[in-house]
């Protein structure tokens, strides 16, 4: 009320034939008014929806503005005007310090000189033990036969009541190169533990959301050809490393006529596995149809014009991981050094990611 | 003053705070009886001649009080440090215990089996590795699960792979694998299903009616007195590569051949089928000639 009266005392200053226009002023004013400021409710109410009401129309307004100049670019034959980039979590993350640019040299000089480097060299061929918790039952051997099946040179060892630590020791005589532990929890597979040997890393990972290959519609049947492997999105030094710990354990000749593809697709820290068959098409487009009737020169030209496709069949499991800690050397719970260890105050921006 | 009687009956019949009664027996919290059990000759408080034997980290001492010390709360207990062998613990209790009662003796030797054994079975527990229990915070959990739907709906899988495999497609890495050109690949196999289909058709629509074929051809031949078109006709049912100028003549002069022939041989209506279908047979060879032409 105090500026109500001051505007008119200013207005009155001036002269008393304003006094209409100093009105209508107040009315314009008040309608930016937030509504929530207003204590009764059925104005407060009627004055929100007007603002509303008012917010969608421009908005419209602003939509048909941009169509109108791009369809008007269009056909004057100018460029028409760039086109937004929605704000998505992948394109605002917080800026991470290790995001690994293609042209590290210290990062590469770091690879060959850790623990994965003979393996990915070819100097040996890796060989896995694939092993579970203590108890273990319904999904989990399910689970590790299709693992089985995924990784070629896997070994499935009972667990026994043998300790992790004795286990490491075994496989580091039978020359195994890593040791997956599959650890269930109340009948469902719930953690993975990769040791890399004999002095590699051991990554916990959580596991989740995990569907057998009898659950998935459509799936097909891999044949016993080395997969090849697909690792999208590990930019981080961090994330190279675990891209690094998982391309160990698959075989780095992979069998190319056998088209299957192992996918471990990070997006936001976690890890996607999907395993597929998958073929090379061309695309059927009018062109192919008439091919038969054209002359050979034309030939040419439809073969440039059309485009090849890859058609993917889902087989094997499917599950996620996300990554609970990173130790330094083998399984060690209480003298172990970790590399890295998720804690509970990461999680206090969803934008932020450390693989 | 000490009286064992009158502390006894003080403490079993009004109160003591060391007794526990639970469902199966009277039993005694106090860490100095050797027993654990509330009764006169095992209550370390109204016995004034009293032994035990007690655990300090690992070490067992032998604890003994007499009536001498009563008075002196401070000194009440003689501890006596007992070796880490069973046996030499036994002579060592037995030396101290010389003339005490033989029952106590007793039950201190008993005390002392039970805690070797305790002893010896932690110490193996503790050596094991065992499962550590964690706690399930179901924030974090429900919060997690939130947003691993998000990101698999943000990754678009299929597309990634898609894409990745593309990407590897053209950098080469499948060369000379099943790098194939698809498209003369399927041309080749659709040459291959066309010339498949012929031959059927071929096989199909000869059946019932070879014999009249035959004979009308003979016809033909004998009327007009072609013979050289005749050998070329026969070259191009054998084989489709034969040169499209010399089937196009061939198909002229089989129709106007055709045509005279009909009127005079109206009663045989197979004749006209198969000529018919004979054209179009020709045709079809055309087309897989130039088919073939156009790919190699």
């Amino acid at each position: 009320m105090g500026g109500k009266r001051k505007n008119s005392e200013s207005e009155g200053m001036e002269g008393d034939n304003d006094g209409k226009n100093s009105n209508k002023k107040m009315k314009k004013e008040k309608t930016e008014i937030l509504p929530s400021s207003i204590k009764n409710k059925e104005k407060r109410s009627a004055v929100h929806a007007k603002l509303k009401h008012q917010k969608k129309l421009d908005k419209r307004k602003k939509l048909k503005a941009r169509a109108a100049a791009e369809k008007r670019a269009l056909e004057l034959g100018e460029e028409p005007p760039p086109k937004q980039i929605p704000r998505t979590i992948e394109n605002t993350r917080e800026a991470d310090a290790t995001v690994c640019m293609p042209d590290d040299e210290e990062l590469f000089a770091g690879n060959d000189a850790d623990e994965f480097s003979s393996i990915l060299k070819h100097d040996r061929t890796p060989k896995i033990l694939i092993t579970t918790c203590r108890f273990n039952s319904t999904r989990g051997p399910a689970f590790i036969s299709e693992l089985l099946s995924v990784i070629p040179n896997a070994h499935y060892y009972k667990r026994g009541t043998y300790d992790l630590k004795k286990i490491v020791e075994y496989a580091n005589n039978k020359e195994f190169t890593s040791i997956i532990v599959v650890h269930t929890n109340r009948r469902e597979p719930d953690g993975l533990l990769i040791i890399g040997l004999p002095d590699g890393p051991t990554a916990h990972f959580k596991l989740s959301s995990l569907v057998l290959r009898k659950d998935i519609k459509n799936h097909g049947n891999p044949t016993s050809h080395k997969p090849e492997l697909v690792l999208n999105n590990f930019t981080t030094r961090l994330g190279h490393r675990i891209g690094r710990l998982i391309q160990s354990l698959f075989p780095q000749d992979p069998n190319f006529q056998g088209r299957r593809v192992v996918t471990f697709h990070n997006q936001r820290d976690f890890i996607f596995f999907r395993h597929h068959r998958y073929i090379f098409e061309t695309k059927e487009s009018k062109q192919s149809d008439s091919k038969g009737k054209k002359a050979k020169d034309a030939k040419d030209e439809s073969i440039a014009k059309e485009k090849v496709v890859a058609h993917l069949q889902e087989c094997g499991p499917r599950f996620t991981l996300k990554l609970v800690n990173l130790q330094h050397g083998t399984f060690d719970t209480k003298g172990g050094e970790y590399e890295w260890v998720h804690k509970p105050e990461m999680d206090t921006s969803r934008r932020r990611f450390f693989l | 003053m000490q009286h064992d009687e009158v502390i006894w009956q003080v403490i079993r019949h009004k109160h003591c705070s060391f007794m526990s009664k639970i469902s199966t027996g009277i039993f005694c919290r106090n860490p100095y009886n050797v027993t654990g059990i509330c009764n006169r000759s095992s209550c370390p408080l109204a016995n004034s001649r009293y032994a035990t034997i007690r655990d300090h980290d690992g070490v067992f001492y032998l604890y003994m009080k007499t009536i001498e010390r009563a008075h002196k709360p401070n000194d009440l207990w003689e501890r006596v440090k007992l070796p880490k062998n069973y046996e030499k613990t036994l002579e060592v209790i037995d030396k101290h215990l010389m003339y005490w009662p033989k029952l106590l003796v007793h039950k201190i030797k008993q005390r002392l089996t039970k805690m070797t054994q305790m002893r010896i079975r932690m110490r193996k527990l503790a050596l094991k590795t065992r499962e550590k229990i964690m706690t399930t915070p179901r924030k974090e959990k429900k919060r997690e699960t939130r947003r691993e739907e998000k990101a698999e709906k943000a990754a678009v899988l299929d597309k990634a792979i898609e894409k990745e495999l593309l990407a590897r497609l053209e950098n080469g890495i499948y060369d000379g694998i099943y790098n194939l050109p698809f498209n003369k690949f399927i041309e080749t196999l659709d040459t291959d299903e066309l010339k498949a289909e012929d031959e059927n058709e071929e096989e199909s629509e000869v059946e019932y009616v070879e014999a009249n074929f035959e004979l009308e051809e003979e016809d033909d031949i004998e009327d007009l007195g072609m013979k050289d078109y005749h050998i070329s006709n026969d070259n191009a049912v054998d084989d489709d590569d034969d040169e499209e100028v010399n089937a196009v003549k061939e198909k002229r002069v089989r129709r106007w051949s055709k045509s005279a022939h009909e009127k005079s041989e109206k009663d045989e209506p197979g004749t006209k089928l198969k000529k018919k279908s004979r054209i179009h047979v020709e045709v079809d060879h055309e087309d897989g000639g130039e088919r073939q032409k156009a790919t190699f």
